[in-house]
């Protein structure tokens, strides 16, 4: 680093940059921009890249419909290759450099932290499509996955329902299963479940060796109640500890296991035959009956060009989103994002399984909770859906430093946490 | 009113309305069409209603629904039994056994059942198998009805107690009926009954035992079972530590089958070889291609993969050698930033040329389900095959090492390289068939690790510091050190992990395996002699 760039080769460069910057800015005029930041490389790649392809297909048909307020929407694909720091750079280069409008993107809650303080100071929304822990409301993010509400809190309602007396709560170790264990604990704590009926477990990342688990699970499970394992293992750790429970003779209906992490996606990779039979809890799975889920199934293959396909929640996420900032930009009559964000509240859209789902003042929506059944052809019977719709909680109820905070982003209060007790609002903006 | 009736019944019935069957027999279409319905309640009476019928088809109906080869054509309104054949199903009617011909999953419509009706199944089932020729399936039912006693279910066994002649089906059948006493009213009669289920491991009756222990008002009958109970859980006590010694032999199996390879090519050759991992990857990922190549044989492909991984590994190991390795001889961290490169290039080489996504390696059927010891211990298979598995590549490795000639000429270059060539060894030559053979191995612990867990692109990176750990505290350049050393550092886990949690465990051997380098960096086993001077 000893050479000094001479000045003059400064200066050509900067006039380079400022004329990419305007070119930029002309070329937005008979454009919009949506910026799509979902890792295209390393390990969330896995989960990511679906999304990206799903949204370039929902900008695809809004263009085919005629785009929008009489402009062609122009997707701006960038990788922030599964490292949380370039998800912050790569949001800041959306917004100044590309000038986007809006950013769908994150899938862990680690990248949502970092891009969120980016989207704060350039006041751009983004919209994020997967389930999350919660305790969070923004600004600028509107939370179109599940919240502990609309995803934990059901499952462990119809597992109760079914007669289960005792509980594992069993996770990889971070952020969301950490959170999301203590709203459950709290909660069975609530329902009147023992101490000693609940066995909580945190395993690391790709952990692959579930043997002695497992066993302590099977153990815990011969104390004569019905017992039913809560699962927040992430990702593909999951296949070796489905394995491992076959192996060890235990089958779903000894001891079903409910995950919040597995998805149409995640089984696509795998033989389900000794999964069936266990649950999960979503917002949507591809099995659900109804016409406009048709329609969405056969426009992914027709655009993926594979038959193959499956789709699954945060894919209906997205769907939902994407059509409320729509609804919204033509509500406002502008992509200006502090009218566009003022605008969402109250949007509705529809879903997937065939009804709408509303932005709520909170920044979260109003969604059915469905539990489904592994079949052996990776699909998921639904066994169970919630009558109505279920409105997004930001701040559990169940944990003690936030059952008091609740979020309205309406003016006058536009606060993401304000305490109905002390009458105060933090201050903080997320 | 009955109209209104009528409307509701109507109302009710809509439902099936949506997939019709017509088998004949109004009845059976009744219970076939509510069982495709939607709601789980209706299923439920449905299926009673099948098994009430009187038809020698039924169980194998009932059968059907439980593992989806009974399903139904949409179109033509028949229950058919479906057996795949390629990419479509070949059905036959359930009823008339007349054969229709082949027709797309499409076409077809699957039972869908969830897990309540799935146990009234299989107690369906077990109440038939009760009467089956075949001892096996007799004990088996008498297990099903052990795990949940009903007092119907023992009033189907009490008749068969009598005329049961296989010792092993009496025995259950017994601790079912003592379990059912334990209940009963007259306290000598459950003083009888505990000492008749005394020494039983079966969960059930630790679960009953229990309970008297606790709260039977007789105080004679609480503290026999309360002896009872107490000799029962030192058993299981001493099961449970049997049990985690083989869960750390397996762990352990499983590093020193990853270790083994790298302490051929670090152990003996001093190459830090970076992409160690992802030759074990290939490996998996060849037992990959195997299994598509020969579909419906999984026991024969995992066998034939052994070779072919050896193979693959071992070429592109001995490629690896040749064609950056050789030039990098003597310059440790050349090498070890050269074959991390290697590493990078082969996982997205995979990723792009496979899929990103892990793919499917389905497990032979002897390889899963567990050998039943009793009822408080069984050892999985897998694990079983593994450890076997370890010690066979381990004895193998050995022999070449110790009694071919490569092995000869391997240790001689690795002992004195300039005395070795003098004597007329090529020790290029060497080099390169050594890195083959330690990459080889490599390869065929891949096809070991597919059986165990997700074989996708970044399978290699979970176990190259693992495996580093292993030679490293086994001692450098010695094959008893990396099994000492791989074994130990399982076992030791496995006793943590109950106690320390799986992420402390993880923790802890690592915080061990570093202090223990600092007090002897050569490790457990250290070479001596001349070779062990660098």
């Amino acid at each position: 680093m000893k050479s000094i760039v001479p000045v003059r080769r400064l200066a050509l460069a900067v006039s380079a940059a400022a004329a990419l910057v305007v070119s930029g800015a002309v070329q937005a005029a008979d454009t919009i921009k949506v910026g799509i930041l979902h890792s295209l490389s390393g390990t969330m790649a896995i989960s990511e890249t679906t999304l990206k392809d799903t949204m370039l297909m929902l900008i695809e048909e809004q263009n085919k419909k005629g785009g929008l307020l009489g402009k062609k929407l122009e997707p701006v694909v960038v990788d922030p290759a599964s490292n949380w720091p370039l998800f912050a750079e790569k949001a800041r280069e959306l917004i100044q450099k590309d000038k986007v409008a809006a950013i769908f993107g994150c899938w862990t809650s680690v990248s949502r932290k970092s891009v969120l303080p980016v989207v704060e100071e350039l006041k751009t929304p983004l919209f994020y499509p997967v389930q999350y822990e919660g305790e969070e409301s923004s600004k600028y993010v509107f939370y179109t996955g599940a919240a502990p509400n609309q995803q934990a809190i059901p499952a462990v309602d119809y597992l109760m329902d079914q007669g289960v007396k005792r509980w594992v709560l069993a996770g990889t170790d971070y952020v969301y299963p950490r959170t999301t264990n203590k709203i459950l604990e709290a909660y069975l704590k609530a329902k009147g479940v023992k101490d000693g009926d609940i066995m909580i477990n945190y395993t690391p990342f790709g952990h692959s060796d579930w043997q002695s688990i497992v066993a302590d699970i099977k153990k815990f499970g011969s104390a004569g109640k019905k017992t039913a394992v809560v699962s927040t293992i992430n990702g593909d750790a999951n296949v070796p500890f489905y394995k491992e429970l076959g192996n060890q003779g235990i089958s779903a209906e000894d001891i079903p296991v409910v995950a919040f992490s597995v998805g149409e996606e995640e089984l696509s990779g795998i033989d389900t035959k000794p999964l069936v039979g266990h649950l999960a809890a979503w917002n949507y799975f591809m099995s659900v009956d109804a016409d406009v889920n048709d329609e969405f199934i056969e426009a992914w293959h027709k655009f993926i060009k594979k038959e193959d396909r499956v789709t699954n929640d945060p894919m209906e996420a997205h769907y939902i989103g994407f059509n409320m900032w729509v609804k919204a930009v033509e509500k406002a009559g502008t992509t200006d994002p502090e009218k566009v964000v003022d605008a969402m509240v109250g949007v509705t859209a529809p879903n997937l399984s065939g009804g709408y789902s509303a932005m709520m003042p909170n920044h979260h929506i109003t969604k059915p909770v469905l539990i489904g059944e592994i079949q052996d052809d990776g699909q998921f019977e639904i066994v169970y859906s919630t009558p109505g719709l279920v409105v997004g909680d930001a701040w559990s109820d169940f944990l003690p430093g936030s059952k008091d905070l609740i979020a309205d982003w309406r003016k006058p209060l536009s606060c993401g946490n304000y305490n109905v007790k002390t009458g105060k609002c933090s201050g903080q903006n997320y | 009113m009955k109209r209104l009736l009528i409307a509701l019944l109507l109302l009710f019935t809509l439902p099936a309305l949506g997939a019709k069957v017509e088998t004949g027999d109004p009845d059976l279409d009744r219970a076939f069409e509510a069982l495709l319905g939607s709601d789980f309640a209706a299923k439920q009476a449905a299926l009673q209603q099948l098994v009430a019928n009187e038809r020698p088809e039924r169980f194998q109906w009932v059968e059907g629904i439980l593992d989806g080869r009974l399903r139904v054509l949409k179109k033509e309104k028949r229950v058919v039994w479906v057996e795949k054949d390629g990419r479509q199903f070949k059905a036959t009617d359930a009823l008339t056994a007349q054969v229709l011909g082949e027709f797309k999953k499409r076409k077809l419509k699957k039972f869908r059942i969830n897990n309540s009706l799935r146990r009234t199944i299989r107690s369906i089932l077990a109440a038939r198998d009760l009467d089956s020729p075949d001892p096996r399936a007799r004990r088996k039912a008498v297990e099903a009805i052990l795990e949940n006693p009903s007092p119907d279910q023992i009033a189907l066994l009490q008749p068969r107690i009598e005329k049961e002649t296989d010792p092993a089906v009496l025995d259950a059948m017994q601790l079912v009926m003592a379990l059912a006493k334990l209940q009963s009213p007259d306290e000598p009669e459950r003083l009888k009954a505990i000492k008749g289920v005394s020494g039983s491991l079966e969960p059930a009756v630790r679960q009953a035992l229990v309970r008297l222990a606790e709260n039977d008002p007789s105080p004679s009958v609480q503290k026999s079972a309360a002896t009872a109970l107490r000799k029962i859980e030192d058993r299981v006590r001493v099961m449970g530590q049997i049990e985690t010694l083989f869960f750390g032999l397996s762990l352990g199996s499983v590093l020193v089958l990853a270790a083994i390879g790298l302490a051929i090519t670090f152990g003996v050759m001093g190459v830090i070889n970076m992409a160690h991992g992802e030759l074990i990857m290939l490996g998996a990922y060849t037992t990959y291609l195997i299994q598509q190549l020969m579909p419906g044989l999984p026991g024969v492909s995992l066998l034939l993969s052994i070779p072919a991984a050896f193979l693959v590994s071992g070429s592109v190991g001995i490629a690896i050698e040749r064609g950056i390795i050789r030039f990098l001889y003597g310059r440790p961290l050349e090498t070890l930033l050269a074959t991390f490169g290697v590493s990078l290039i082969l996982q997205q080489l995979v990723r792009t040329v496979i899929s990103p996504q892990n793919v499917p390696v389905s497990n032979p059927e002897f390889m899963s389900g567990q050998l039943f010891i009793n009822s408080a211990l069984s050892l999985t298979y897998n694990r079983l095959y593994i450890i076997l598995f370890c010690m066979l590549v381990f004895v193998g490795l050995f022999l070449v090492l110790k009694r071919t000639r490569l092995g000869l000429e391997v240790r001689a270059v690795a002992q004195n390289r300039g005395m070795a060539r003098a004597m007329g060894v090529r020790a290029a030559r060497v080099d390169a068939l050594t890195f083959g053979l330690g990459s080889g191995i490599a390869g065929v612990a891949g096809v070991a690790l597919s059986q165990l867990t997700n074989v996708g692109p970044n399978l290699g990176q979970q176990y190259i510091v693992d495996s580093f750990m292993v030679v490293v505290f086994g001692g450098v350049g010695n094959l008893w050190g990396t099994l000492v050393g791989g074994l130990g550092l399982g076992i030791a886990n496995k006793f943590m992990e109950p106690w320390a949690g799986a992420v402390m465990a993880k923790i802890l051997i690592l915080v061990f395996v570093i202090l223990f380098i600092q007090k002897r960096p050569r490790g457990l086993f250290p070479q001596k002699g001349r070779a062990a001077e660098d």
